[in-house]
């Protein structure tokens, strides 16, 4: 089971602290956590599924590549982090 | 006359109230949160929210917006044609008198939505997103198309108006199940002159009707303002000894001959000639105009008004106008002189009276 924990932008939807979910991938897992948090899903996921284009994925520490961040496999003691771009004024 | 605004602004939804001569104004609602529009019926006040790494929502306040709960966004279908994601909730409008249920979206990417049960759940109005000319629609101001201006025919709720940009003005006769293509007479000069009167590639800034007389519509173009007598099918086009390039206009509500524009220079400025702020007004059909600038600032004004930015009450007394600047302004004389209200809200997208 990966550890989640979201951006503080999403606190008043996910609690705070770790979220864990099973998955072999980013995406896997990401869809596992999400399907018991569905009204979460939407600010990570667009409506095709995809990884919203501002929202990035920290995996075990490296700042994953947006195109293909949720194909990335992952372990079972894996760490993930859902963050954001940073907003200007 | 109406006491009540809703503000929709790039951080966050206002209310303002007017007692005795003073207007109050009061954070009701997202806070930092781009509100794209906002629609209030039957006590319900729905807001358009865009949040800028997490998607377009819908919330919904019973209370006056004391709460908000969130709604079910419209999302287009997986196996609709080119199944985009949803961009932005660009305008909301009630279903009309005979439909209590219905609300309508009309969203970026060109998606109008549907719903019949005051907005807990949508569907995509497949019969438009399918029609063979949306593949010559294109994005103004943003990447794709959209729907910014939606009218149900007061005499017949079930005869929808609806105006793109880009992608022309369509009328649909059976609550949407069709649809045609409207505009004769509307000139496009952005494309090549072989193009430019075709319908369904023209650029509506804004389209709003008159409510008692449902065949005249007004249109601020993005090359020019038009009048209708006939719901669409025709346009007229006018001629203000003002820029006619700008975005926002309102319709009287029981004159046919009167509306109001708000100028700027045209495309490649879109600013207020001379940094001063002005409204015109016609009284008879675009034939002569009063250009009023009381009231509004008159020198170092980078004011523009969006699509949604200027509304007329019910009564067709009060007129409220808001810029990208933040400033807000009322005028109890149809424009004649105006009253800053504030000049420090943030950028406005939306002015509604309720």
């Amino acid at each position: 089971m990966a550890d989640i924990h979201f951006t503080s932008h999403l606190r008043n939807l996910v609690p705070d602290g770790p979220l864990s979910a099973a998955g072999a991938t980013v995406g896997e897992a990401l869809v596992n956590l999400l399907a018991a948090q569905p009204h979460v899903r939407g600010y990570v996921l667009d409506d095709r599924g995809c990884l919203r284009k501002h929202v990035c994925i920290f995996a075990d520490g490296e700042r994953l590549a947006h195109d293909g961040a949720l194909a990335r496999r992952i372990g079972p003691d894996s760490k993930l982090y859902v963050m954001q771009a940073l907003s200007g004024g | 006359m109406s006491d009540h605004l809703l503000i929709a602004t790039r951080k966050g939804l206002f209310a303002l109230e007017r007692k005795r001569s003073d207007w109050t104004s009061t954070l009701v609602g997202f806070p930092g949160v781009a509100v794209t529009n906002v629609l209030r019926t039957d006590g319900v006040i729905y807001a358009a929210l865009k949040h800028g790494h997490f998607g377009a929502k819908l919330h919904r306040s019973d209370d006056a917006g004391t709460t908000w709960c969130e709604l079910a966004a419209p999302a287009f279908p997986a196996d609709a044609a080119d199944a985009p994601s949803l961009f932005q909730i660009w305008t909301m409008e009630t279903g009309g008198r005979t439909h209590p249920d219905r609300l309508w979206i009309g969203a970026i990417p060109a998606g109008l939505f549907r719903s019949d049960d005051r907005g807990e759940s949508w569907q995509l109005v497949s019969s438009l997103w399918n029609v063979p000319e949306r593949k010559r629609w294109f994005g103004g101001g943003y990447d794709a198309a959209g729907i910014h201006s939606i009218s149900p025919d007061p005499r017949d709720d079930d005869r929808v108006f609806l105006a793109i940009s880009c992608g022309g003005v369509w009328e649909s006769r059976d609550a949407g199940n069709t649809w045609q293509v409207l505009g004769k007479g509307l000139f496009a000069p952005y494309v090549p002159p072989e193009q430019a009167e075709d319908s369904a590639i023209q650029d509506p800034h804004r389209v709003v009707r008159c409510a008692s007389a449902p065949d005249v519509m007004w249109m601020q173009h993005h090359a020019g303002i038009y009048r209708s007598a006939d719901a669409g099918a025709h346009w007229t086009r006018l001629s203000p000894p003002t820029d006619d390039f700008g975005f926002a206009v309102a319709a009287h509500p029981r004159l046919a001959q009167t509306a109001w524009f708000v100028p700027a220079i045209k495309d490649e400025i879109r600013m207020p000639r001379d940094g001063a702020l002005c409204v015109t007004r016609t009284d008879d059909g675009g034939q002569s105009w009063e250009i009023m600038r009381h009231g509004l600032p008159q020198r170092d004004a980078y004011d523009l008004i969006y699509r949604h930015g200027l509304d007329i009450d019910e009564a067709g007394e009060r007129l409220a106008m808001g810029s990208t600047t933040g400033a807000l302004w009322t005028s109890e004389d149809g424009g004649r002189s105006w009253a800053l209200l504030n000049a420090h809200l943030p950028p406005i997208y939306a002015v509604r009276f309720v």
